[in-house]
């Protein structure tokens, strides 16, 4: 078993830590949205930055995948991402003909 | 037989490297099948939240998107993700002290969590009621009288926007729900059942009959049937296993929000 409580209990922490960095990536979310700081499209790559960060957080340290077995890790972020790509290709590019035949 | 496997760990290495028949495989993943199990759980929900938050960013692109959400909606939507981010945390200590055998702690830690998505779908109701009252509703669905807010104009001319918008966050507090009700089946097990019990009678008869979620309650009496029928077939004390499972459901609740509030609340800001 390659995650255990003794291999990361003593680094309890980082997890403080974490949580904090959540927190302000949130406050950094808010106030970049509130002040319309980017156009919309800017502002929705930026936001979805800053979302992928507090994800990879997440998944990372509380849900402990970075103390996972490397086999474990990579099949569940590949297999995952790989779906979510499909689902982009499928989607957007009728949503892009749509907005070519300008229909509001 | 992964869980038996990580137990007698050392001695079932050396039988496989004898190579004896009738010997444990080594689990492929170097972890139990509880886990395993959750975190392909895990991944196709994430595809059933994918899809929904595709489809809403489909809808966006060609559609002129309202931006009605002020001030008012944006700090409660934030002081809700900061109740989720700090569930997120109370679960990671209650998985420590379960790994650490202190039960005491467990229980008070997932006690904490259980309060912070309690607020968190607290602070939701009273948002979608405000939204409700303000006009804003499902297309085919009736007009509450009275309701001719902004809301009401955003409903008529942007039926996409109430649409995706009760679907996305109506699935996520769902997925709450279930959350908080799980951990205090693995918090409190038996003694959890009367309590559910007894939020859900008071709900139904507490919630007026024209808010959404005084039919919205019955979410819980399901979750009190399903409960019950776990708990009493198969009534066990659960380990620090069990309490790291539900720590990963409980986690990518958490996730799944970090996308829905800047996608559907901070994009759709009114300044």
């Amino acid at each position: 078993m390659t995650h255990d409580a003794a291999t990361h209990d003593d680094g309890k922490g980082q997890y403080f830590w974490v949580w904090g960095a959540l927190l302000v990536l949130t406050a950094i979310e808010v106030v970049l949205a509130y002040r319309q700081v980017f156009e919309p499209v800017h502002m929705l790559e930026v936001l979805l930055i800053l979302s992928v960060i507090k994800s990879a957080l997440i998944i990372g340290y509380f849900m402990h995948l970075k103390f996972e077995k490397a086999l474990m890790r990579w099949l569940l972020v590949i297999s995952v991402t790989a779906c979510f790509i499909i689902m982009y290709f499928f989607f957007f590019p009728d949503a892009g003909r749509v907005l070519r035949l300008g229909v509001q | 037989m992964a869980d038996a496997t990580l137990q007698h760990g050392s001695v079932q290495h050396d039988s496989l490297q004898q190579g004896l028949p009738g010997d444990y495989e080594a689990p492929l993943f170097g972890a139990y099948s509880k886990k395993v199990g959750m975190w392909l759980f895990l991944a196709s929900d994430s595809l059933t939240f994918g899809a929904l938050l595709v489809a809403f960013s489909y809808n966006r692109i060609y559609t002129a998107w309202p931006t009605p959400f002020g001030k008012d909606s944006i700090i409660n939507a934030t002081i809700m993700t900061a109740c989720l981010l700090s569930s997120s945390l109370t679960m990671v200590l209650g998985v420590f002290a379960a790994q650490r055998g202190d039960k005491g702690w467990t229980r008070n830690w997932l006690l904490a969590t259980m309060f912070f998505g309690t607020a968190f779908i607290v602070l939701h109701g009273m948002e979608w009621s405000k939204l409700i009252s303000e006009g804003l509703t499902l297309p085919g669905f009736p007009k509450i009288a009275g309701a001719e807010g902004e809301f009401a104009k955003v409903s008529a001319s942007t039926p996409q926007f109430p649409a995706t918008f009760f679907g996305l966050t109506a699935m996520h507090m769902l997925h709450v729900t279930i959350g908080v009700i799980y951990l205090g089946v693995v918090a409190l097990r038996k003694w959890f059942l009367p309590i559910l019990g007894v939020i859900y009678v008071a709900g139904y008869f507490l919630i007026p009959s024209n808010n959404i979620f005084h039919y919205g309650i019955h979410a819980l009496l399901i979750c009190l049937i399903v409960a019950s029928i776990i708990l009493f077939l198969k009534p066990k004390d659960y380990d620090a296993h069990d309490v790291e499972v539900s720590g990963l459901y409980w986690h990518f609740v958490d996730l799944v929000w970090m996308f829905i509030f800047p996608l559907v609340y901070l994009m759709s800001t009114r300044v």
